[in-house]
């Protein structure tokens, strides 16, 4: 019944579990995987450790996403974008640890750039031999551009539908731009085939599951992070913003800033995910930023319920899962799937996995409260189903939208 | 005319949408500590005046003043609200997913950046002075209710509450009693009263008995400019008022 518990705690408690199931299975799985014998019904192959750090890079970029879409009312459709520069940034780094080891044996120039005649490196790819270096631009890349972005957008008061398209536009761009291989990031083919990180071998089942630990106490600290920013006066402030901007406006607040931090803030976690994403799967290209991928981690947030904290993670692992199956079963179905499973959700689930869980106990708390007071002879201090559903979802860190739908624009 | 004594001065003020001229060589001038009651038929400009007021609508020519010499054509609605001028929406617009305790603390007067709002800590003082503003809109034994639970007229309080919470200088109100019970609008009349005491305060609405309710002087709107301005009665009385609203 863990996972009944799990549910059923009120939303502070909810997140504390959380972050101790992340934290317990970034001790628990390398363990499995490495002090285990192979033979043991306990242990948990590579395979498994690579697959499942992998979701988890979704999963943290889902909460990215849920922290300007579900809290903010941001539909950003171009996440994906921030989560492939912080990838690019961390293959870059990956491929100067290459050095003379590569094809070609070139010491200083990737084998893309011998092949395309390059005679010295180009002057963005400086630094990037420096682990902190790259780490740095892990975080400055895609944070710089979501805030210049979003200080252009914002100031102009780009909203709703407007703002998805021009954030799909924005990933579809850089998309075309990494295809060219005069851009020098190794144009369709991307950045692949890396040797180490840090000095350990990232092919070696030691390092897939330090990357993995890393990855569940990367997302465990986004939580508490997300946690804490939606539960300070700035987050009520937020969701005031998605709520009512004209009234934060007139209020005093500059809703502009408001949504400017949260934006630059996600796109901060998303390009942490993507960094530690590509030693995970061994290469990044362009295809990262098409558009269909951030499309796609819309529909992760939407199943598990934005405006919520743990929703997004759920519906990341959920549907990354289900898609690992269904392309191995049916592959050439999967992208009706996908849409049909978007389709229920939007429909029947309008508050996500997390939204009905919360709603389906509402409900049973007050048919329990309701045959308790039955049966006491007196019915006068049962609350309304309605209100316990909503004072149940009104927790900080466990918000739901009456309808936090994108609003039109103005 | 001189500024100097003036909260609010709107002089030749004219805005067209689309050709359509929604204000039209608009005068109006309140004095410090005033409470003014606007009245006007559909369409007459009194909401178009409020936007100009408070930033949201940039007029084409005219001047306007708040506090004899801030001039408030040349900021946007965060600085004007900062200064000291509050509005309240013609439909009530609060935080829905929010409590009442919450609405009022984002509505509280203080630093409006975003990261003293990140570390923000609730101080005595501050939930001090929701208590009283809670008592002031007769809300104090709903303040962890959310406010989408509020009847229609007590979320008009609760937005009136925010502007108090704002402490400005001038409130601006549309349309208080829309929608309120009899009960209701004499409490919100009284209400407005009280806060007149120590702001000035302009109020625009249709509600005749709600304006006579005030006491105070009326200013017509008619297709954008001032038709008449008086006592409620040498409003009512004037042949050209009662011609704009009954049509004739």
């Amino acid at each position: 019944m863990i996972t009944g518990r799990f549910f059923a705690a009120g939303a502070d408690r909810r997140i504390a579990i959380t972050i101790f199931i992340l934290l317990a299975v970034a001790v628990i799985v390398p363990l499995l995987n490495l002090a285990v014998s192979p033979a043991s019904a306990f242990y948990v192959p590579s395979y498994i450790v690579a697959l499942t750090g992998k979701y988890l890079c979704y999963a943290l970029l889902a909460l990215a996403l849920d922290l300007v879409w579900g809290y903010c009312g941001i539909l950003s459709l171009g996440h994906g974008a921030f989560f492939a520069l912080g990838g690019y940034a961390m293959g870059m780094y990956l491929m100067r640890q290459i050095g003379s080891r590569g094809v070609y044996g070139n010491p200083i120039l990737p084998d893309f750039m011998v092949f395309l005649n390059y005679k010295e490196l180009p002057w963005f790819w400086y630094g990037f031999d420096h682990f902190w270096f790259a780490g740095l631009m892990v975080l400055a890349v895609p944070g710089l551009l979501a805030f210049v972005f979003g200080w252009f957008a914002f100031r102009s008061r780009v909203t709703g539908v407007y703002l998805s398209i021009i954030t799909q536009a924005m990933t579809y761009a850089l998309l075309l731009a990494f295809f060219r291989n005069d851009m020098g990031f190794g144009g369709n083919n991307g950045l692949t085939d890396f040797k180490d990180i840090l000095g350990f071998n990232v092919q070696a089942d030691a390092t897939r599951s330090a990357l993995f630990a890393a990855s569940a106490v990367m997302l465990a600290l986004a939580v508490f992070v997300t946690w804490a920013i939606v539960g300070s006066k700035y987050g009520k402030l937020l969701m005031a913003v998605r709520d009512a901007e004209s009234r934060t406006r007139f209020l005093g607040w500059r809703a502009e800033n408001v949504k400017l931090f949260a934006f630059t803030v996600s796109a901060v976690m998303a390009g942490i995910a993507g960094a530690l994403y590509v030693p995970q799967v061994g290469i990044i290209n362009p295809g990262e930023f098409e558009p269909s991928n951030s499309i796609e981690v819309v529909v992760w947030a939407a199943v598990g319920g934005r405006g919520t904290i743990v929703g997004p993670i759920i519906g990341a692992l959920l549907v990354n899962a289900g898609k690992s199956w269904f392309t191995g079963v049916l592959p050439e179905f999967w992208l009706f799937a996908l849409g049909g499973l978007f389709v229920a959700v939007t429909l029947l689930l309008p508050k996500g996995i997390i939204g009905m869980w919360d709603s389906w106990r509402g409900n049973a708390k007050a048919l329990r409260a309701a045959s308790v007071a039955e049966e006491a002879g007196s019915d006068s201090d049962v609350p309304p189903p309605a209100k316990v559903v909503r004072s149940e979802a009104r927790k900080p860190g466990d918000w739901s939208a009456s309808n936090p739908e994108p609003q039109p624009a103005e | 005319m001189s500024k100097s004594n003036t909260i609010l001065y709107l002089d030749g003020v004219s805005v067209s949408f689309d050709g359509f001229r929604a204000i039209n060589n608009l005068s109006l001038v309140l004095d410090k500590g005033e409470m003014r009651a606007i009245i006007g038929p559909n369409g007459a400009g009194k909401t178009t005046m409020m936007d100009i007021v408070t930033g949201k609508t940039r007029p084409d020519e005219g001047e306007v003043f708040f506090d004899g010499q801030v001039d408030l054509t040349k900021h946007d609605e965060a600085e004007i609200a900062m200064m000291g001028i509050g509005r309240k929406f013609q439909k009530p617009t609060v935080f829905e997913s929010h409590t009442i305790e919450e609405n009022l603390m984002l509505a509280l007067k203080g630093p409006r950046s975003i990261f003293p709002a990140l570390f923000h800590r609730r101080s005595a003082a501050e939930t001090r002075q929701i208590d009283d503003i809670l008592g002031i809109i007769r809300l104090g034994d709903k303040r962890d209710e959310l406010a989408a639970n509020l009847s229609h007229g007590q979320k008009q309080w609760l937005e009136i509450g925010m502007l108090l919470a704002q402490d400005p200088k001038l409130l601006l109100v549309d349309e208080p009693v829309a929608g309120m019970t009899d009960a209701e609008t004499e409490e919100t009349a009284r209400l407005l009263k009280d806060i007149a005491r120590d702001h000035s305060v302009i109020v625009v609405e249709h509600d005749m008995h709600f304006v006579r309710e005030l006491g105070v002087k009326v200013t017509c709107l008619h297709e954008g400019s001032v038709l008449s301005e008086g006592t409620l009665d040498f409003v009512s009385a004037d042949e050209r008022v009662v011609e704009v609203y009954l049509g004739r």
